[in-house]
């Protein structure tokens, strides 16, 4: 037992605890908190294995982005106080067959892994050559330039875009058709 | 710290011992700082207001935050029969380690960090972003209208003002080649004209903007829309009593140093005094030398702190429309422009021109800041009415009774 495999073991606790808390909350907002540990442990095993980038990009998009907004989304259209969807056994038992199938895949899979290498002592790769394979920048001057990911990921956020202008033309409040102003009227 | 541990210790142990004591000190620190906070903000607010602030309380109302403090250790703990108890409980704490949190890979010194992370800016950025949580939490758990409409606020704020405040630390992150804080520290060693901030036009007009934005995702005044005792009576902490209460305010003074904090790594030399031109923990040896540069660092962090109060005690509350259309009409163009300009700058502008900037921007401002300060000291008593009359407004016109 050595202090990251007892720290690995922690982490896996939380993590997979506060996933069963997910599943097992009425209401969405407590969901979302649950969620929020998972999601934290999972960005925490990303930094014990030393991918630092991969865990900060975890906390920022998940826990700043994701997770505000479904709270914020439950805050503006909730009916009534700390609502919550009702399931019935019939989703239940769904639900249930489904996790089950992807879990023994999963297990299956990880099985076939074998066991990994142990660590070494080199320094992992920084976000530097991390940045420049993303441009497809070579790393030594002179040699062949590399699949550049730059425009697919361009073309991604650019339908994004669109997909958020979209969004917003379809949600926007209809104006009325322009009327006369009358005298008095407050606009 | 970790080698010097293992000579004595399973190497283990030496990793845990070391994580303690660093969360000791940060969390040390966080607690000596926000004492130093609430009596600042209460002596400030009160000069600002022609007052003196507290004066019974010790020397100068210094003892003033331990009287406070004692105060919200004895208030009973509440929560509203209305409330969601358990994420009502869990709110503050998750608000501070987030501010706590970022801590972590603040460089304080010359190797003086938590953990140097290499993605530090990046991190302390992402653990941020995710206090608005705890507050929005708060709000929504507190199962009252006024609480409710505090947190979506404050996620309509934050979740706006995140996106030109990320911006406006990519662009110091481009002059610099790094995401690393400790190794943005180490580059702008040296005179002050070496900072990033005096780099070029667009760094010095990225501080500010950037700043301000920081400000605004502090929840502080003039954006401080989630509490706005004037409409909500206390918004998200309306409900909230005693020890939770104060985690709240111990979560914002935390991250109020802490976005001060890495401005002054981004922008203004981290720990440098911009007089030396060296590294004083090479030069002075390493205890010594960092001494030094925490009192620096820290100095700077208190510095921007408190011109936050002088902010928040001077401005007016803006209305959350004025929020929301400053964020993204204003800002956000804003750190766009200034990001391809940085860009564009360092590609193709001529070294000579550059430089000659580069001195322009720092001596002017220092001759400015030397300006306001020598005549701050010269007009000193000088603006005040005579004894027994009043000022500005109510001063009364020459020649009447």
């Amino acid at each position: 037992m050595t202090l990251p495999v007892v720290l690995f073991a922690l982490i896996a606790v939380v993590t997979a605890g506060s996933a069963l808390g997910v599943v097992f909350s009425r209401s969405v907002v407590r969901a979302a908190v649950w969620l929020l540990f998972s999601l934290i442990g999972v960005s925490l095993l990303y930094f014990l294995l030393g991918a630092e980038f991969l865990g900060a990009a975890q906390l920022i998009i998940y826990v700043g982005g994701t997770l505000v907004l479904v709270v914020f989304g439950v805050m503006l259209t909730s009916q009534g106080p700390f609502a919550g969807p009702r399931t019935r056994p019939a989703e239940w038992l769904a639900g249930g067959l489904l996790a089950g199938a992807l879990f023994a895949l999963i297990v299956s899979a990880s099985l076939d892994l074998g066991r990994p290498a142990p660590p070494t002592d080199q320094p992992l790769p920084g976000v530097g050559p991390l940045g420049l394979t993303f441009l497809g920048v070579p790393e030594q001057p002179g040699e062949a330039r590399g699949l550049a990911f730059l425009l697919p990921f361009e073309i991604v956020s650019v339908h994004l875009l669109v997909v958020l202008v979209a969004a917003a033309y379809l949600a926007r409040a209809k104006k009325k058709v322009a009327q006369p102003p009358t005298p008095g009227a407050t606009r | 710290m970790v080698e010097s541990l293992s000579e004595v210790l399973p190497h283990w142990a030496a990793v845990v011992l070391a994580g303690a004591i660093a969360a000791g000190l940060i969390v040390a620190f966080i607690g000596g700082a926000a004492y130093i906070f609430i009596w600042l903000e209460r002596k400030v607010s009160g000069r600002i207001q022609d007052r003196l602030g507290p004066t019974r309380t010790g020397p100068l109302g210094l003892l003033q935050s331990l009287a406070d403090g004692i105060k919200l250790v004895t208030k009973e703990d509440t929560a509203p029969n209305a409330a969601d108890r358990f994420l009502f409980r869990v709110a503050p704490y998750l608000a501070f380690c987030a501010a706590f949190a970022g801590f972590i890979a603040l460089p304080f010194g010359y190797q003086v960090i938590g953990y140097d992370l290499s993605v530090g800016a990046f991190f302390m950025l992402a653990v941020l972003s995710s206090e608005v949580f705890g507050v929005m939490l708060a709000g929504y758990a507190s199962g009252s209208k006024w609480s409710l409409f505090g947190g979506v606020r404050e996620a309509a704020q934050v979740v706006s003002y995140e996106v030109p405040r990320s911006l406006c630390v990519v662009v110091p992150v481009c002059v610099a080649g790094t995401l690393s804080l400790s190794q943005i520290g180490n580059q702008q060693v040296g005179w002050f004209w070496n900072w990033n901030v005096f780099h070029d036009p667009f760094t010095f007009v990225a501080l500010f903007i950037f700043y301000i934005t920081a400000t605004a995702s502090c929840k502080r005044a003039p954006f401080d829309l989630a509490e706005a005792e004037s409409e909500l009576v206390a918004g998200f902490h309306t409900e909230y009593s005693g020890m939770r209460w104060s985690f709240f305010f111990l979560a914002e003074y935390a991250s109020m140093f802490a976005v001060s904090g890495l401005a002054a790594l981004l922008f203004c030399g981290g720990w440098h005094t911009g007089f030396l031109p060296f590294e004083p923990a090479e030069r002075f040896g390493f205890w010594l030398g960092n001494l030094l540069n925490v009192a620096v660092f820290a100095g700077k962090g208190f510095l921007g702190v408190l011109v936050m109060m002088w902010m928040r005690w001077s401005l007016p509350r803006l209305r959350i429309d004025q929020v929301m259309m400053t964020c993204l009409k204003y800002f956000l163009p804003i750190s766009c422009v200034l990001l391809v300009g940085v860009c564009v700058w360092q590609l193709f502008v001529p070294p000579a021109v550059s430089a000659s900037v580069r001195f322009v921007l720092a001596f002017g401002t220092v001759a400015f800041v030397f300006g306001v300060v020598v005549s701050a000291f010269a007009l000193r008593g000088a603006g005040m009415p005579p004894a027994g009359e009043l000022a500005g407004v109510w001063a009364k016109p020459a020649g009447k009774v």
